[in-house]
């Protein structure tokens, strides 16, 4: 990934800021530009997500992504946040703690790095809360 | 629109082929493809070609140019040739839009083709080349992986329904068991639900033996009016219904988790398109990239109510002779994904089935047929229904 790439997302993946659409009072993370309920008619605006929410389902990783080897295993969820989207996102726990409906908080946290000269991607983790 | 049938089929064998390229490939299958129809180049009014990552797994893009040229058809006669990619379903896709090229009368007879060659990259870039179905900037980026995604699918599919390691490997148990009379099959062996359970753990609760594997292969199919379909051929497979759906690339998206909602509306779309119901359904080849992806598959197109498809398998409702024979080739997990072409192989068995020339695997009465080929984790679905009657 370039740094341009990595870098126009950084609000967003360091402080979890997704959309509001105030048209139809929808919350968004990720951001989008156009909302998928009213497209055209819809109003969008930066909102800062508190980064609570609850796991919805979740696995724990063992033959892990390109880039993520050194963390296997590692615990992945889809959690949903409180203002009602949901995301993709590494639990950092034991993966015995893992449970569908468990309340977890946003983290600041090195997400992995490109190689020992490359880009180090840093953005959100949880923990339980 | 016009009625469209299928006149000729082709595939290669499946599987780790390392003294075949991706041309050679592609080249094979089409022939034989042709060779089935008894057509001549000439009468080829243009080819659809699936393939999703020729880029990543053999570094060559353009592949609509390159088969068509390495087919014969490109140097005297210039047929159009178009690529055309929706991840895991782009076979699905090439053959949707050979159908539809006929059906809108543009063209007579059309090749729709898929290939993937996978296994000229190691097993790490092939799993990021297939990763790139998810969203990258939002799924990929936080260390999800394809058997992840649908790993997170199980678990909520088992929380919520009650269902069963067990009977999640009852699926990849019934597959492999269709795989040993599929000479085309990557895997031709049986196994039992503890070679499952005893696999290592990719992503849990998913066992490698729940997993497809990494394949190479390609299949073609020759479409062509229904109108002038028996002039080549006795059998001709006719088309009922050629749907598609797009659902939200990433999985935190949907709705709900345990429901490709891609699926059911491209089912529903088939079902009004053909005028039939999943009772009218003889057999079905549904996108088992992952066990539990055929047991979602079976619910979302209305085969057995949501939750039940884990019980289902495992009472053998979807074996041969059943009461809905499921994936008959040995699908995904045995059969192989290449996965450029496996919508075209789905239709390639069907066509047999439908023919009466599945051998060992051979549906009694078989008269409809279904195809179901997912992208991603359900960001693009295509089902199609094929009949023996017009």
């Amino acid at each position: 990934m370039t740094v341009a790439r990595f870098w126009r997302k950084i609000p967003h993946r360091y402080n979890l800021i997704g959309t509001h659409c105030t048209t139809c009072n929808e919350y968004y993370f990720p951001p989008r530009t156009m909302c998928p309920t009213c497209r055209r008619d819809g109003k969008m605006e930066p909102h800062k997500f508190q980064g609570k929410g609850e796991v919805v389902t979740y696995t724990v990783i063992h033959t892990a992504a390109k880039g993520y080897e050194m963390q296997a295993p590692y615990n992945l969820a889809i959690i949903k946040l409180d203002e009602g989207p949901s995301l993709t996102g590494q639990v950092v726990c034991g993966q015995e703690e893992m449970d569908i409906g468990m309340r977890v908080r946003s983290v600041f946290r090195k997400l992995g790095e490109e190689s020992e000269k490359g880009m180090i991607y840093y953005g959100t983790k949880f923990v339980p809360e | 629109m016009r009625d469209v049938a299928i006149i000729g089929i082709g595939c290669t064998k499946f599987g780790e082929l390392w003294d075949c390229s991706f041309r050679d490939l592609f080249v094979e299958a089409g022939v034989s493809a042709i060779e089935d129809a008894g057509i001549q180049g000439e009468e080829i009014d243009s080819m659809y070609v699936g393939n999703m990552s020729g880029g990543r797994f053999v570094e060559q893009e353009h592949i609509g140019s390159l088969i068509a040229d390495y087919a014969g058809l490109a140097s005297n006669l210039h047929v159009p040739a178009t690529r055309v990619e929706a991840a895991c379903a782009s076979g699905g896709l090439a053959l949707r839009q050979a159908i539809l090229s006929v059906a809108s009368g543009h063209d007579n007879i059309v090749v729709a083709a898929g290939a993937e060659k996978m296994t000229d990259v190691g097993m790490d870039t092939a799993t990021d080349a297939l990763a790139a179905a998810a969203d990258r900037e939002w799924e990929g980026i936080m260390g999800a992986t394809f058997p992840g995604l649908y790993a997170m699918i199980a678990r909520l599919h088992m929380h919520t329904y009650g269902t069963t390691s067990e009977q999640l490997a009852a699926a990849s148990v019934k597959n492999h068991h269709n795989g040993t009379m599929n000479p085309i099959a990557q895997f031709r062996n049986e196994i039992t639900i503890d070679t499952v359970l005893n696999s290592n753990m990719v992503a849990d609760p998913l066992h490698m033996f729940d997993c497809s594997p990494i394949s190479d292969g390609a299949s073609a199919v020759v479409v062509a009016a229904a109108d002038i379909a028996k002039k080549y051929t006795d059998t001709p497979v006719y088309v009922k219904a050629a749907t598609q759906a797009s659902g939200t690339i990433s999985l935190h998206d949907r709705a709900d988790i345990t429901t490709l909602d891609a699926s059911v509306a491209a089912g529903q779309r088939a079902y009004k398109m053909a005028g039939m119901t999943p009772d009218d359904i003889d057999m079905v080849e549904v996108h088992d990239c992952f066990t539990i992806a055929e047991i979602c598959a079976i619910e979302d197109l209305g085969f057995f109510k949501k939750g039940d498809g884990g019980r289902a398998t495992e009472a053998g409702e979807t074996a041969i002779g059943g009461r809905i024979p499921v994936n008959t080739s040995g699908g995904l997990k045995a059969c192989g994904h290449p996965v450029g072409a496996t919508g075209i192989k789905q239709a390639v068995e069907i066509s047999q089935q439908l023919r009466g020339t599945a051998g060992k695997r051979q549906v009694d009465g078989a008269e409809v047929g279904m195809t179901h080929n997912v992208g991603g984790s359900g960001g693009t679905a295509v089902v199609h229904i094929f009949s023996r009657d017009r």
